[in-house]
């Protein structure tokens, strides 16, 4: 016989409810049950009404990011078991600080307009012919921006980070990792075309390196560094920009541009 | 672009000051704090300090190192007020007080550097 524990679940109609509220399941525990294994019990077995995002069940897909305990967890890859022994409750809720559409979904079209204006894919301003062959990098190039690469969209990070709950302009960790993940890419071209978003004071100013957001990637992805790097990265640009004014002024026509 | 010039600017400073107050500071605070008043280094002599601060080079040292460490507060602190009070439409008065405190402190130390010995 299993043991059993208590699955807290935010539940939240928009049409129905004026706010939030908590339903109470008790699941069976298994070594082997991750929370999302409970929510699926719960849905097949207890409650069809339940609404929540999964799609792989190994960490790749980054769609079943939930708080789990009020901390922010990919529910694919949080064990049941390791709440289960002070034979408490688990609170599940959805992500923090996005608008919810309904029980453990939230509406991920502000993160999806952040991480579009980041342009997050490689720019080429030259495109050589095929003919040429691929472009070939070093194993230390891709070093560099290998670990960004890893991001898998699961918003951990907005949930985790504090200015993201102050500042909802805020670009935030991911979409600013993604950029870094470009821009330190030997093929990639379009730095400058990510400045005017990147070294605004709602990109990597607005960050006052809390650091939660490294913590709680489930990727280990660094998107803390990321802004650090490219908070150096500008500091140095405006240091050039007196030594080296005409360069500067070029680089403005351009980021201008691409902001229209 | 001239906000993003700002902060830019102000985070050079908070760096540089993070630096010094991480490293330097510290060996001053073990060498006057600690090794010399407990007696486990020999302790300079009162004139043989006031030599040393008299060299133009120590003043410009002794000056970054009381300047830079300011500016690294002044930043903490705004952001501290700013999202840990989240007092949003206090920006300016917030900016001002906190910036303006490193730069009365900076020239303070100047002065004081100026006119020492």
């Amino acid at each position: 016989m299993a043991d059993k524990i208590i699955l807290e679940v935010a539940r939240y109609s928009p049409e129905r409810d004026a706010k939030p509220s908590f339903q109470s399941y008790e699941v069976p525990v298994y070594k082997e049950w991750v929370v999302l294994d409970a929510l699926n019990y719960i849905k097949d077995q207890v409650d069809g009404s339940l609404t929540y995002r999964w799609s792989c069940r190994m960490g790749i897909c980054g769609s079943c990011g939930m708080m789990v305990n009020g901390e922010p967890k990919l529910t694919c890859a949080t064990f049941l078991s390791s709440y289960a022994h002070n034979g408490s409750k688990v609170r599940v809720e959805p992500l923090r600080y996005f608008p919810v559409v309904r029980d453990l979904v939230t509406e991920l079209s502000d993160f999806l307009v952040k991480l579009t204006k980041v342009k997050p894919w490689l720019i080429r301003h030259d495109e050589p012919p095929l003919t040429q062959g691929e472009f070939l990098q070093t194993p230390d190039q891709l070093d560099r921006y290998k670990q960004f690469s890893m991001c898998i969209n699961c918003t951990l990070c907005y949930a985790a980070c504090p200015v993201v709950g102050l500042d909802p302009v805020f670009v935030g960790p991911a979409a600013i990792a993604l950029a870094q993940r470009y821009n330190m890419d030997s093929r990639d071209q379009g730095t400058e075309e990510r400045t005017a978003v990147l070294a605004h004071p709602e990109g990597i100013w607005g960050c006052t390196f809390v650091g939660e957001c490294t913590r709680v990637c489930p990727k280990h992805v660094d998107p803390a560094g990321a802004i650090q790097q490219y908070k150096l990265k500008a500091a140095l640009d405006w240091v050039k920009s007196f030594v080296m004014p005409g360069e500067h002024k070029s680089k403005d026509v351009r980021s201008e541009a691409a902001n229209d | 672009m001239e906000r993003q010039s700002n902060e830019a600017f102000f985070w050079t400073l908070f760096s540089a000051g993070g630096v010094i107050a991480a490293i330097l500071i510290p060996v001053h605070i073990f060498l006057f704090g600690l090794a010399f008043p407990l007696g486990w280094l020999p302790a300079p002599s009162y004139e043989h300090m006031m030599a040393l601060v008299r060299l133009p080079v120590v003043r410009i040292y002794l000056f970054v190192l009381c300047s830079l460490p300011l500016f690294h507060w002044a930043h903490r602190f705004r952001y501290t007020l700013f999202d840990g009070l989240q007092v949003k439409h206090l920006n300016e008065v917030i900016f001002t007080l906190c910036y303006g405190g490193a730069v009365v402190g900076t020239v303070l130390a100047g002065y004081l550097l100026w006119n020492m010995g």
